[in-house]
């Protein structure tokens, strides 16, 4: 019986390109991974964004409208709603002027009990320092 | 002998990042490790039927092939990625898996270094 951490470090801005959409899409994938493994082996996601990166965090996104596409505001949600580790580096928020205003912190309207933690950036290098496997999106 | 886990994000024309993914593949298992290679985002194109080899554009279906043959390489399409480019089952090459993304995670729970290249 093993758990594996694996980090999703998300650093490239959301909707210009497909990467920080397939960050979540694979940390969230984390749910249903135990079909392939030993019975009590799993995998424990955090999710951190980092750098631009933070910027995939926003309130209030309209790719729905927009572009027609699930927004990464939905998919943080749906991430928090599955209770995954949520994390944003505070330097990368106050770099853009923005604060924990501006980002999605939790899904309570969807039945979300976990909520985003935004961190200094030593609290990520922690997280970075206790996962097994490092993914870059 | 290791395993080896990498993600490949990137397209097969466009970026090189896929050929060095297949080179690595390739190095790997001729030392004798094993190699699970998981295809998201555009790298899905890797798979897709009818190739042309021209020199000026990047040809990896005969190395892919010969390490499927080998029986030291899985290669696998993210499901979703895929048919979002309209490439499903009948449009991929023999040998290659498709899976969800559970798979790839799967893959790197049991692997000994994980090396994941994300998108352009």
């Amino acid at each position: 019986m093993a758990i594996k951490k694996i980090a999703f470090i998300v650093e490239k801005l959301p909707y210009k390109s497909e990467t920080s959409r397939l960050a979540l899409t694979h940390a969230i994938a984390s749910q249903t991974v135990e079909i392939h493994l030993e019975d009590g082996d799993n995998v424990e996601p955090v999710l951190i964004f980092v750098g631009e990166g933070v910027l995939n965090c926003l309130k209030d996104q309209k790719a729905l409208d927009v572009y027609g596409v699930t927004s990464l505001e939905m998919h943080i949600k749906n991430a928090l709603l599955l209770d995954l580790k949520v994390q944003v580096c505070k330097e990368d928020l106050d770099g853009f002027g923005l604060t924990e205003d501006s980002i999605v912190m939790d899904a309570e309207e969807i039945g979300g009990e976990v909520t985003t933690e935004v961190v200094p950036y030593d609290e990520i290098q922690k997280s970075l320092e206790a996962a097994d496997h490092l993914m870059f999106f | 002998m290791g395993k080896l886990t990498i993600g490949c994000f990137s397209s097969l024309v466009g970026s090189m990042s896929l050929d060095f993914a297949v080179k690595l593949s390739e190095a790997a298992v001729k030392k004798g490790h094993e190699v699970d290679l998981w295809l998201s985002g555009n790298g899905t194109m890797l798979g897709k039927k009818g190739q042309s080899k021209f020199r000026d554009y990047s040809y990896l279906m005969g190395t892919v092939k010969e390490l499927i043959e080998s029986g030291k390489f899985k290669i696998t399409n993210c499901e979703a990625c895929a048919k979002a480019r309209g490439i499903g089952r009948e449009d991929t090459e023999e040998g290659f898996g498709i899976a969800s993304m559970d798979w790839y995670l799967a893959s790197a729970f049991g692997a000994d270094r994980v090396l994941h290249i994300g998108g352009e």
